[in-house]
């Protein structure tokens, strides 16, 4: 039975079971027409799931759909399409070589003939981009143009095949602070001019900004409806995780002592040739966290590639321990007790097909004891395995387990494991908990301090700005691959790093270091 | 204990899965012999008897296994390293002229040192055609499939148009016979050694129709050898790494290109093994038509044996099995070529079976959420 | 110098088209069947498949066009197998198309054996009518290749079926969010390749000769594909790359190199196409999705 007149949408008992995983459990969503819904939880907590059913990507294995008051089903996009649903997907699904017109037309090209009408297409876009402000630039590759107008074509996408009901998961997690006021600008008229908005997210502060009503979910059920306004950023937490949380990480004061690793006028670029790190100079002590914050693709993950040697520089010098690594491959800056928490562990951290064993070695795999004479010993690197599974409680099935059968937390955990275990002086740690569980936050968050306090210098990457304030002692902000400025954590907060994320320099407060 | 069960478990749903793809290739085999107005059943039990009838012919199947193997695992060792080999045909032809060569043009070495210096020669000739197309992936990413099968008919230009055509010195087309220093021991010969003629089997092996010679114990040790390597040896460790995740490997400080290269190279040695032991036990020269689309089979030895060397001996039996009664078949009236379909269906099912063993693993694991 | 004068003649540039147009055909349909990202290696099979049942087809009808007919028949047939295989069972696509070869192999001489009973040439059949230009035999199906270039880059790059095809090549799971079919167009694409191999095929035994011989593809299907990957996956790239292996192949045929053994001139297309890919004329980057079988819901 659908509810009243002016819900929208209305999701009654959804569940959706993968293997091994009920991913929703029961799950009920009412959404208002012309609000604008917040859909809150954890990462795994069911969200993206429950969006993908809704818009027919997925099928459920139980529960209805009404829209509009009309029992529906969906049997893919196209017949969410059709209803006036429109999704913007965390990941953008643009197709990178076509144009900016041809990724909207996509599945619904204007046609004369036999012919696409690039001309009635061009005017159409153009219509859409004026009318809600959505500026775009309808002839430009999507592989050449900014993230910010990626989003924009995205939203161009639903608006041109009608949407009335727009859905956006995870939409600020490539903006700036600044971006993210434009979008919620840009929420705001759509709102005015008649349309419903969902969300997803799980960043606490925008849902007080801009949300209407929020939706929690936990463990793939829904737990609680609210108005946003009834409720502060802890209740949801709490709602969120299920018990109090502790949104500050508790450290004691930095201890710092001499420069461990510095980098000199560094200069790299990305895979299409063009300059993604200018001219950046950094230095790391000791027993300190520095941080480097700001928006991703601004040139951090070529900086810490070439760190740890795995992409090419193209002048200036990395030293460490007063010594010269520019050249060094990955291997031999693994051997100079450098650790490295890779950003995306399923490339880079692991081989997924690898059991536990395999993959606590990798890296150190031929170094004693766990080889000798090109021998692999696979009696010492059980038992080593075994210590570290038990001492970093990495859960999943026992060391024979494939590493693709652990989940996101417990894989980043093993990886954790392996490159603490070998005592780094100098550790890297990019994303570190991206897609983790909060649980496992805590824990990873905890074995950081605890190297930094053991006097190991640590270089941050996080697109959290949480997590680089709390955990960092000095902060360095990136933005188009130069650095903007470096000032102490305490002296900062967001807002003044969310400013120097888009490039301007600071105003007043925070002393600069070099 | 659990480890093992699980172990094990796997191992079975691999065997069941190759044995299933035999019997599902073998049935559709029999709508091809339809069509030859034969009966399946004749045909088949031309096959088993061929292969299996008597103790000659039981010989005669390990000796048609010998380079099957040997191209299985030329293939199966690349596959592991993420890499297809389809170039064993090409790097069996480089070894084996090389081996011919050898054994005919040094005429007055012993024979300690003229036979391993051949196979030596020839195995490093076959790794040099294999580490080519391995070169060339590596530092210039040209993809090895192509670049294998190109090399397969430069070799078949080289070897059987141009070099038998240099030495040959007889209407056959066919490089000058080996001297008997060079050549492989077979086993019909037995009885001329005093201490194997005592041995209790010996006569068995003394009909002059067994073809088998040593070169099958080659290829179990080769077998064995690179079971080791792939298992056992940080080698084998960083070739798997490359093969599953090239990325991976790279974080974790692993040289791809050594990888690939040393993969391609042992590889190609390995095949050209095989040639040389065609040349050196077989035919005693090389001959057009002693690669008899080895090479080729090799691919569907090695997915049979699921990549694995204990694995490729098997499948490499099997094929053997089916060469040597696909003869019997012949004579019979049914085309031999059925045992090429046959080969082709194994793949197919293979390829398509594999993707079920994908589906299994799914459904054991977490999914979708994360 | 007299070498260099037989190189450049006229004769040789034309007989360029006659030799290129098996493999601008492949390269055609791999264009269709890499774009929309599945990787076909299966060519050749398909391509020797489909010279098998061109000459069936003329030897049981007497017409030569009923030979096509059954050569595109073939080659779709074999597509078939590896759409099936691959798009909807979602099997590794180079081993399957591996099979495909080796089957392709097996069954056009077990059906010489069957059909025609023999064991390496087929009997004489009809073949396509043809005329001269300059001593240089060209056939219908030449001209089709010629005429069908402009045709695929017309598809490819001025209509939305085009559009579609490119976009599942590139990120799939995008096409899949707008509501299409991935797995429907791939399958369809590779049907195509397919089709035109299978074309290419009929060119060898009854355009081009008039009857089958075994493994008479002799490895144009791999050439073509390296024409495709020279040419950038574009069709007009394909069949500038088409027209320089059939000129060194036509070389390879016509011209007398005294200093080179004859032997190893048949060995020339594949080592130029070896060259090709290693690079010496540029990298080239595939469809980015090409390879990797489409999950739905799965990014």
């Amino acid at each position: 039975m659908p509810r009243e007149d002016n819900y929208i949408l209305d999701m009654q008992n959804i569940t959706k079971i993968f293997p091994g995983v009920k991913a929703n459990d029961n799950v009920n969503l009412s959404i208002k027409e012309g609000e604008i819904h917040a859909l809150v939880g954890e990462n795994g907590a069911g969200k993206t799931t429950l969006m993908n059913v809704l818009y027919g990507l997925y099928d459920p294995d139980g529960g209805q759909v009404f829209y509009e008051g009309e029992k529906v089903n969906l049997n893919g996009p196209q017949d969410a399409i059709d209803l006036g649903i429109g999704m913007v997907h965390q990941h953008f699904m643009l197709v990178d070589p076509l144009t900016v017109t041809e990724n909207i037309i996509l599945g619904s090209e204007p046609r004369s003939g036999l012919m696409l009408d690039q001309k009635t297409a061009k005017r159409e876009v153009k219509e859409i981009s004026d009318k809600y402000g959505l500026f775009v630039d309808p002839g430009a590759k999507i592989q050449d143009i900014s993230v910010g107008m990626q989003q924009r074509v995205e939203i161009i996408k639903t608006l041109y095949r009608g949407a009335e009901l727009l859905i956006f998961d995870e939409p600020t997690a490539v903006l700036t602070p600044q971006e993210i006021d434009e979008l919620f600008e840009i929420f705001r008229s759509l709102k005015e001019q008649g349309k419903t908005i969902i969300f997803i997210t799980h960043k606490l502060k925008e849902v007080k900004e801009i949300s209407d009503r929020i939706t929690v979910l936990r463990s793939g059920k829904s737990i609680d409806t609210v108005n946003t306004e009834e409720v502060s950023e802890e209740d949801v937490a709490e709602l969120m995780v299920g018990r109090q949380v502790l949104l500050e990480v508790e450290k004691t004061e930095a201890k710092p002592g001499a420069e461990i690793f510095n980098v000199e006028n560094l200069n790299v670029k990305d895979n299409r040739g063009i300059p993604a790190v200018k001219d950046i100079s950094l230095s790391v002590r000791k027993g300190e966290i520095l941080g480097i914050a700001g928006v991703e693709g601004n040139g951090q993950s070529e900086l810490i590639e070439a760190i740890t040697g795995l992409r090419d520089i193209e002048s200036g010098n990395i030293n460490l321990r007063g010594k010269n690594i520019s050249n060094y491959n990955a291997r031999q800056i693994k051997r100079e007790k450098v650790a490295h928490i890779p950003e995306d562990r399923q490339r880079r951290g692991l081989i997924m097909d690898f059991d536990l064993k395999e993959n606590i070695i990798l890296g150190y795999h031929d170094l004693e004891p766990f080889s000798k004479n090109g021998i692999m010993k696979y009696d010492n690197i059980a038992q080593y395995t075994q210590d570290l599974i038990e001492k970093y409680d990495v859960r999943g099935g026992g060391m024979e387990a494939q590493a693709k059968n652990l989940s996101g937390g417990n894989q980043q955990k093993l990886i954790v494991a392996r490159e603490f275990s070998h005592d780094p002086e100098f550790l890297i740690a990019s994303q570190p908990t991206r897609g983790v569980d909060v649980g496992s936050i805590e824990f990873i968050h905890k074995q950081i301090i605890d190297r930094r306090d053991n006097g190991a210098g640590v270089l941050l990457v996080s697109a959290e700005l949480s997590e680089v304030l709390s955990l960092s002692d000095r902060i360095a902000v990136i933005f188009e691959g130069k650095i903007v400025d470096i000032l102490n954590a305490s002296e900062t907060d967001e807002r003044e790093l969310g400013k120097l994320m888009t490039g301007s320099k600071a105003e007043a407060g925070g002393e600069s270091n070099e | 204990m659990n480890k093992y069960s699980d172990k094990i478990k796997s191992i079975l749903i691999d065997l069941g899965l190759s044995l299933l793809s035999i019997i599902v290739a073998l049935i559709v085999g029999t709508l091809f012999i339809y069509l030859t107005d034969k009966s399946p059943v004749d045909a088949y039990s031309a096959l088993y008897i061929g292969a299996f009838g008597s103790f000659g012919a039981i010989a005669n199947t390990l000796w048609r296994s010998t380079p099957l193997i040997l191209t299985g695992l030329a293939v199966a060792l690349p596959f592991r390293a993420g890499l297809f080999n389809i170039g064993a045909e090409g790097q069996l032809l480089m070894g084996g002229f090389t081996a011919g060569i050898v054994g005919f043009y040094f005429t007055s070495l012993p024979a300690f040192i003229h036979l391993p210096f051949a196979i030596i020669a020839g195995m490093f000739v076959g790794g040099l055609w294999g580490g080519l197309p391995g070169l060339l992936k590596a530092k210039m990413d040209v993809h090895e499939v192509i670049a294998t099968i190109m090399l397969n008919h430069i070799a078949i230009a080289l070897t059987i148009n141009y070099g038998i055509n240099i030495f040959r010195n007889t209407g056959r087309p066919a490089t000058p016979r080996i001297m008997e220093s060079a050549a492989m021991f077979k086993f019909k010969n037995i009885m001329d050694y005093p201490l194997l003629s005592n041995l209790p089997f010996a006569e068995l092996f003394a009909q002059p129709a067994i073809r088998l010679h040593i070169n099958f114990f080659l290829a179990l040790i080769a077998a064995v050898i690179l079971w080791y390597l792939l298992f056992k040896t940080t080698l084998g460790y960083e070739m798997r790494a490359v093969g599953f995740n090239p990325d991976g490997a790279e974080y974790g400080g692993i040289n791809a290109s050594k990888g690939i290269i040393t993969a391609m190279f042992i590889s190609g040695a390995v095949a050209g093994l095989a040639g040389v032991g065609e040349v050196l036990g077989t035919h005693l020269s090389f001959i057009n038509g002693m690669d008899a689309g080895y090479g080729f089979t090799g691919i569907a030895v090695a997915l049979i044996g699921q990549t694995h060397p204990i694995g490729v001996i098997l499948g490499g039996l099997l094929f053997g099995a089916l060469a040597q009664g696909g003869l019997e078949m012949q004579f019979s009236g049914i085309p031999s070529e059925i045992v090429m379909l046959i080969q082709a269906l194994v793949i197919f099912f293979v390829a398509a079976l594999q993707v079920f063993k994908v589906y299994l693993a799914k459904r054991k694991a977490k999914g979708g959420v994360e | 110098m007299d070498t260099l004068k037989q190189i450049f003649s006229l004769s040789l540039i034309l007989a360029s088209f006659r030799f290129a147009t098996p493999l601008i055909l492949a390269a055609l349909g791999g264009i269709f069947s890499e774009r929309s990202g599945v990787v076909n290696i299966a060519l050749e099979g398909m391509m020797l498949f489909g010279a098998f049942a061109a000459v069936y087809g003329s030897a049981s009808t007497g017409n030569p066009w009923i030979g096509v007919l059954y050569s595109m028949i073939a080659g779709l047939s074999f597509a078939a197998i590896l759409a099936i295989v691959c798009v909807t069972f979602k099997a590794n696509q180079i081993v399957v198309g591996t099979g495909i070869n080796i089957f392709a192999s097996g069954i056009t001489i077990f059906l010489l054996q069957v059909l025609f009973g023999v064991k390496g040439t087929s009997p004489i059949v009809n073949r396509l009518p043809a005329f001269r230009i300059l001593n240089v035999r060209f056939n219908p199906i030449t001209y089709i290749a010629l005429i069908l270039v402009p045709v695929v880059w017309f598809i490819f790059f001025k209509t939305h079926w085009g559009l579609r095809i490119r976009s599942i090549g590139e990120h799939p799971a995008a096409a899949d969010t707008l509501g299409i079919n991935v797995n429907r167009w791939r399958f369809i694409s590779v049907l195509i390749s397919g089709i035109l191999a299978g074309l290419a095929g009929a060119h060898l035994s009854i355009g081009d000769g008039s009857a089958f011989v075994r493994e008479m593809s002799a490895g144009r299907g791999f050439i073509a594909l390296a024409a495709m990957i020279f040419g950038k996956w574009h069709p007009f790239g394909a069949f500038g790359a088409a027209m320089l292996f059939g000129f060194a192949e036509a070389v390879a045929v016509r011209v007398d190199f005294s200093f080179i053994p004859s032997e190893l001139i048949s060995a020339i297309p594949y080592v130029l196409t070896l060259v090709v890919l290693a690079g010496f004329f540029g990298k080239s980057t595939p469809p980015a999705a090409s390879g990797e079988p489409y999950y739905k819901g799965e990014k």
